[in-house]
């Protein structure tokens, strides 16, 4: 699958999906593609960072926000961007994903990650969110925050056996079940665990991401902002010196170098609403990463703040 | 799941601040104009209980009743289970208490004998109630984002505890658990938000929660009065 999507192929589906006069222009000089990482059990490769939905992409039936996440989207994807994250449990982040993907002409690039949730019918949740995307099938199903996982385990490795899914995962987030997570991980053959790691939220490196590694199993961070927590505590500071050598322009560029700059983390995956957010975001995993001390300085240097 | 406790109020916040404030400036906009016609009831809903009359209180239970299946139809499914499946959920107890308002309102009341600071407490909460469009505005929102009260659920269930505390306990006990429970819910997720709407609505709920204990403790004020021995002559 190719990594990068072609600006004439963005600009044709806006003009399919009716929408490309009333989006913000996404058209601009080609950023360096966003580094790529191994996903341990194909040997895929990837995008470091990718697009959570998280709350900034619930904006229900309002047709002015839902032209913001689609601009997102295009810009997402010009940037080189692949995986797009959402859940059952996101309000109407689904459908505005899948309206998004028809805008913009299905985009091929895409890596589409979804979750199984709270129903009991985990196969009947999964195709109505199917249907939402518009997409054949996804590329990730992830068990929700551990929920009933046995069961819908179960159903993904059927799904997967069968070819309907590529790949299978299970998440947690803000330091959730980690003991419960890491047994699962040490007995079931999981393509991807989703976490939450970031500067400040550090005990994944104890165990589970050494175990992934061990493992073969690829690594989804989510929250990497703590859900903007993070970055507006930040706001105002100034940054720190070894910022600069990183090509980091912001805290968050600067966080995100530190979170997929670990070995074993495959892709983080920061929700955004804006334009600008999701470049940056992208251009973080474009330059130079931070090595193991100047990742324990970056830590130092926040957590004091 | 077994580890809810690990969960904080922001994890259930499903949106940004931004979302739900447009959803209440288009729902607004397309209620226009029954605002007008809500707040001339809501102004009646004030008389009755300044009046106390019962014949009034029962046709300010009834409107009140009407606003809150208006709101589980108009605004709960029709607008903000779009964006907070939790709406889904909410709306059939909005509905369950505006019919049990209205049965309620049929039945006939005797007069209930309050306190002034009862009937003045109720009266704020429904005056509350009446002003809280007023937030919008000063926020810096537009006014098509005025929370109306019979339209919007958090003016009504502010208005519909003022109302209650005029009725006798056996009836107001089972009503009171939509109305402060919507206040405690909606009053976490707006202080999630931090939108200062939260106090509004958590004070409220507190002031219904203690307006009718004035009255307990005044009887067992009166009632150690009567039960204390007369003091001995020359004491």
């Amino acid at each position: 699958m190719p990594t990068t999507l072609d600006r004439r192929t963005v600009a044709a589906g806006f003009l399919a999906g009716g929408a490309a006069a009333a989006l913000p222009r996404v058209a601009r000089a080609q950023a360096p593609a966003p580094l790529a990482k191994t996903i341990p059990s194909t040997e895929e490769k990837i995008p470091a960072v990718g697009l959570g939905t998280w709350i900034t992409f619930n904006v229900g039936d309002d047709a002015d926000l839902r032209k913001d996440c689609v601009a997102v989207m295009a810009a997402f994807f010009e940037a080189g961007g692949r995986m797009i994250d959402s859940s059952p449990m996101y309000g109407s982040a689904q459908a505005v994903v899948g309206a998004g993907l028809e805008a913009l002409g299905s985009p091929k690039p895409l890596f589409a990650a979804e979750k199984v949730w709270t129903s009991s019918d985990g196969p009947a949740q999964i195709e109505a969110t199917r249907k939402l995307w518009g997409v054949p099938r996804f590329d990730l199903l992830q068990v929700h925050n551990l929920l009933s996982w046995e069961a819908h385990l179960d159903t993904l490795f059927a799904m997967k056996d069968a070819g309907k899914l590529r790949y299978v995962g299970v998440t947690t987030s803000e330091g959730r079940r980690h003991g419960e997570l890491e047994k699962i991980m040490a007995a079931k053959p999981l393509d991807f665990v989703q976490l939450t790691y970031n500067p400040v939220d550090r005990e994944a490196e104890q165990r589970l991401l050494p175990l992934a590694r061990e493992r073969g199993i690829a690594v989804i961070v989510n929250r990497p902002f703590q859900q903007g927590d993070l970055t507006a505590r930040l706001e105002g500071q100034p940054l720190p010196a070894l910022a600069e050598p990183l090509g980091a322009t912001s805290w968050a560029q600067l966080i995100l170098k530190f979170i997929v700059s670990h070995p074993a983390v495959t892709s983080a995956i920061p929700a955004t609403s804006r334009v600008d957010h999701v470049r940056e975001n992208l251009a973080a995993a474009a330059g130079p990463l931070p090595d193991e001390p100047t990742r324990t300085k970056i830590a130092a240097e926040i957590v004091k703040l | 799941m077994s580890e809810w406790w690990t969960y904080r109020p922001s994890d259930f916040l499903l949106f940004v601040p931004r979302t739900y404030y447009r959803l209440l400036e288009h729902y607004g906009a397309g209620a226009w104009p029954w605002q007008v016609a809500a707040l001339a009831a809501g102004l009646a809903v004030l008389v009755a209980l300044v009046r106390g009359r019962p014949g009034a209180l029962r046709l300010a239970l009834a409107l009140l009743g009407a606003g809150w299946i208006a709101v589980a139809w108009l605004f709960l499914w029709g607008r903000l289970a779009s964006i907070a499946w939790s709406a889904d959920y909410a709306a059939p107890a909005f509905v369950a208490q505006g019919a049990l308002m209205i049965v309620l309102a049929a039945l006939p009341l005797r007069a209930v004998d309050v306190s002034k600071p009862r009937r003045l407490g109720a009266s704020a909460l429904v005056a509350s109630a009446l002003a809280y469009p007023l937030l919008a505005p000063a926020m810096g929102r537009p006014w098509a984002a005025a929370e109306v009260l019979l339209l919007f659920p958090d003016p009504t269930a502010i208005a519909t505890l003022g109302l209650l505390a005029l009725l006798p306990a056996g009836r107001r006990a089972a009503l009171m658990i939509a109305p402060l429970g919507w206040c405690a819910f909606q009053g976490m997720t707006l202080w999630t938000m931090g939108a200062p709407e939260a106090g509004v609505l958590l004070g409220a709920a507190t002031v219904a929660l203690l307006l009718p204990l004035g009255r307990t403790v005044r009887r067992r004020r009166d009632r150690a009065a009567r039960d204390r021995p007369p003091a001995s002559p020359g004491a």
